[in-house]
């Protein structure tokens, strides 16, 4: 009776198994991954495709947390909040059939620490990597580093061996122009095996059937075909016409078209990346505006009251077709640090707005220059032009210059611009990271990002403070009050965090990741 | 003759010098590619080590002169975006450039002068008048329209034909790949060699039309049908010839812009050739990509106008110049 069962159970398996042995995802986005060189280019795109093939100790599954990989637990050494140990999986494989093992990791390591990788920033903390057994690592830090795991969740595993028999140690030195072997060749753990690969035009990956996790997940798609389409009107017909069946970038002008289409689907989540304005309130007097010897943002009620005047509802209904949370403060709903209460700080109110505007002395307005770029988030000129006119009700005439990203950005970077659009990830769901980069004053590695010439010494020095705090309870409390101040403050004027919308034909089962990262061995087909 | 031949490339030189200048000066507008290159967390020190690395501290002209230094030696540098050596980037792209150009090309030759020669001779029958005004279409519709059109009748609607890229393709030889001999490779050329083709076919069929018209018109065709002749010897071997010159220069001019203007339709059908690697090169502001297919362009414009010109001095003697005296 038990073997009966156990035959009718094996056979029921089997057929459910069976018809999506051979299921293919026939997979669009806009990009493509710039290399497979799991040390070059830190770049999104690029690593959602080599999560297909490599994994990495941790990663974050659909919600932001955690989940475990070639690590299957880990922690801080219990004597010394200098050391992070690492339990690795036992048993996993490379695709070419390498044992995977504590030595794999330090090498791995130790090439992304080289100067060519671009993913030595994240992992600057680590001084040191060493394998105490086959399946032990410790990693040492340069101080006590609460939020290391954070950083390695894109620190891809490599198999020494194969590495130094194709002579490709060295990380490719992109911007030299190198074509190593492994900029082309993959050898992964990762659930996907590389089949070909023409940049720009195709990648092509089959299921590793020897997966670690091939019981553990889905894995319900035998093959995958990536194709970059840029023009966005070719990557709806494409899904339109069933070529592909699993749309990353659909434009939301679209939307509509593809969710009342037979047989396809949108899923939509929040995305891990927030919209917002900023302005240059450090300068004593702006070159965009039309007030001399003065800088009207300086003051933080004109500050207030703009963003009073920014009726973000409004945005979301018109500019962003209903695809979009209004913000009320910086950071993404996932991150450690945000809170509900915070960000539901922005009210707009422009009889309010107008009394601040008349108060700090520009009841009759003034007139400024916003610069925005037109080609990198969703609608991003369109917010611009809205932001346009609600700002002209209490009496800021704006004058738009929305320009492509490759020169928007650098005006940011270098203070070329007093009232700018910029848009925020953050990696490694910590509120430290969006300090760092937006709030710290500007200096050489620290603040990189923060055009608002807002400078605090004292908030400056708990920002720091933040990166070797092992007392997290303390730490959340530090994040806190630096909120506070930013909030107070009105450093920036938050719009609204952007959705992520994901087509799909209706048998695909694919859950939409905050990082836009979507884990193919995670799918079902239904 | 020498002398002429000699001068002419010389002002080609000097086009294709001026050219890249041009290109260059504007470069800077274009935007910051260490900005694409480099991650949200790099420092100040990354981006300056980057820009000295590149050279793009230095100032333009110094730049296009390392571009011209290296180009001559066949070396055009290495893609921002792809890191790969330019050289072999073009090499990789340009078959699906070419063969797309080719049956475009080949569809409004053949296509253009079939329906010119009818609807010159059939011109007041209503087939002709249809034709003429549906070549209107052709003429007046931006090439992006086309392809979105097409793509939304034959693969969203019929679902008969692709709607993006080049199907599957079979490599021959080191560099070259073709789409010709798989099914799927020719079913995706369809669309877009109409799209590419359709201008270059109306202007085709209203010149072929023109000429035809004005050619029936001469006496040396109606003393051919006083003779007796049949229809078909008099408006295929006597007028379709003589009409055919005038014709034969513009496809030749055509060429060229056949492979240029194929950046719209390769954007539109995400067909993988130079054209999209160009489109591609601007939003990154791949600096290198941009100036090689800038110079390659030109270089082929430059070329065929050379070579026209000599023709003509061959064909002409009028327009040698070191000819004594004459008009």
């Amino acid at each position: 009776m038990r073997t009966a069962t156990r035959a009718i159970l094996a056979t029921t398996v089997a057929m459910l198994a069976l018809p999506a042995s051979a299921e293919t995802l026939r997979w669009a986005s806009a990009g493509d991954a710039l290399t497979l060189d799991p040390h070059s280019q830190n770049e999104g795109q690029t690593h959602t495709i080599r999560h297909q093939m490599y994994d990495a100790l941790i990663i974050r599954d659909v919600t932001g947390a955690f989940e475990p990989s070639l690590a299957t637990d880990w922690g801080p050494k219990a004597d010394d909040p200098n050391v992070w140990v690492f339990n690795l999986r036992q048993g996993v494989k490379f695709h070419n059939g390498n044992d995977f093992t504590a030595e794999d990791v330090v090498f791995s390591y130790n090439r992304a620490k080289t100067p060519t990788s671009d993913m030595k920033e994240l992992i600057n903390s680590v001084v040191e990597v060493r394998a105490v057994d086959d399946y032990t690592v410790e990693m040492v830090t340069d101080g006590p580093n609460p939020i290391l795991p954070a950083n390695l969740t894109d620190l891809f595993i490599m198999d020494k061996d194969w590495t130094e028999e194709n002579n490709t140690v060295k990380v490719q030195d992109f911007e030299g122009g190198e074509i190593t072997y492994a900029t082309t060749n993959v050898n992964g753990t990762g659930a996907y095996k590389l089949v070909s690969r023409e940049p720009d035009v195709k990648t092509v990956m089959v299921r590793n059937d020897d997966y670690w996790g091939r019981d553990q997940f889905p894995m319900a798609y035998s093959d995958i075909v990536h194709t970059p389409i840029q023009n966005a009107a070719t990557r709806v017909a494409a899904l339109l016409s069933g070529e592909i069946n699993f749309l990353q970038d659909v434009p939301v002008q679209d939307l509509e078209r593809v969710s009342s289409a037979d047989g396809l689907v949108v899923k939509t989540a929040p995305q891990n990346r927030v919209i917002f304005f900023g302005m240059n309130q450090g300068a004593d007097d702006l070159e965009a505006d039309n007030v001399d010897g003065k800088n009207p943002l300086a003051d933080v009620r004109v500050r207030r009251a703009m963003s009073m005047a920014i009726n973000r509802d409004a945005i979301k209904q018109v500019v962003m077709r209903g695809q979009s949370q209004p913000a009320g403060m910086i950071a993404p709903p996932f991150v450690n640090g945000w809170t509900a209460a915070m960000d539901g700080e922005s009210k707009t109110d422009l009889a309010a707005a107008k009394a601040l505007m008349a108060e700090a002395g520009y009841g009759d307005g003034f007139s400024i220059r916003l610069d925005c770029p037109n080609d990198r988030y969703i609608n991003d000129e369109g917010i611009c032009q809205a932001a346009v006119g609600m700002l002209g009700q209490i009496g800021i005439t704006v004058n738009l210059d929305a320009i492509p990203k490759a020169q928007h950005f650098p005006k940011i970077t270098e203070g070329k611009t007093d009232f700018y659009m910029l848009g925020w990830g953050v990696p490694t769901y910590d509120s430290e990271y969006i300090f760092n980069f937006l709030v710290h004053g500007r200096e050489d590695s620290i603040g990189t990002w923060n055009g608002t010439g807002f400078d605090n010494d004292e908030l400056d020095a708990k920002i720091k403070s933040l990166a070797s705090n092992t007392n997290l309870e303390q730490r959340n409390a530090d994040i806190a009050d630096i909120w506070r101040v930013v909030q107070d403050e009105q450093l920036y004027i938050p719009i609204h965090h952007q959705v992520l919308n994901w087509a799909m034909g209706d048998n695909v089962g694919i859950e939409v990741d905050p990082e836009n990262q979507p884990m193919i061995k995670h799918a079902t087909v239904n | 003759m020498l002398a002429f031949i000699i001068r002419r490339v010389g002002q080609s030189i000097l086009v294709l010098l001026i050219v890249g200048l041009v290109a260059f000066s504007m470069f800077r507008f274009v935007g910051d590619p260490i900005d694409n290159m480099l991650g949200q967390e790099r420092t100040i020190e990354d981006v300056e080590r980057l820009r000295t690395q590149l050279g793009l501290d230095q100032p333009f002209p110094v730049q296009y002169f390392k571009f011209l230094e290296g180009a001559v030696q066949g070396n055009f540098g290495v893609s921002y975006r792809q890191g790969r050596p330019v050289a072999e980037i073009l090499m990789e792209r340009a078959p699906a450039t070419l063969e797309l150009a080719a049956v475009s090309g080949l569809l409004a030759i053949i296509a253009g002068i079939a329906l010119g020669v009818f609807t010159a001779i059939r011109r007041n029958g209503f087939a002709a008048h249809t034709i003429m005004a549906a070549s209107l279409v052709g003429v007046s519709l931006p090439t992006f329209l086309i392809g979105i059109l097409l793509i939304y009748l034959f693969s969203v609607e019929l679902g008969w034909l692709p709607s993006f890229g080049r199907g599957e393709t079979v490599s021959i030889g080191d560099w070259w790949t073709t789409g010709f001999l798989t099914q799927s490779g020719i079913k995706a050329l369809i669309l877009p060699a109409i799209t590419l083709g359709l201008y270059q076919m109306t202007l085709i069929m209203r010149l072929v039309r023109s000429e035809m018209l004005e050619v029936l018109r001469q006496d040396y065709i109606r003393f051919a049908r006083a003779r007796g002749l049949r229809d078909r010897v008099v408006n295929f071997r006597h007028a379709l010839k003589n009409t055919m010159v005038p014709v034969v220069t513009v496809i030749g001019l055509q060429l060229g812009s056949i492979i240029a203007f194929a950046i719209i339709t390769e954007t539109v059908f995400q067909w993988p050739g130079v054209g999209l690697l160009f489109i591609n090169a601007i939003q990154f502001v791949d600096i290198p990509v941009m100036a090689a297919y800038l110079m390659l362009i030109s270089v082929m414009f430059v070329g065929i106008n050379l070579i026209v010109d000599i023709l003509y001095v061959f064909i002409d003697p009028r327009l040698r110049v070191d000819r004594k005296g004459g008009h």
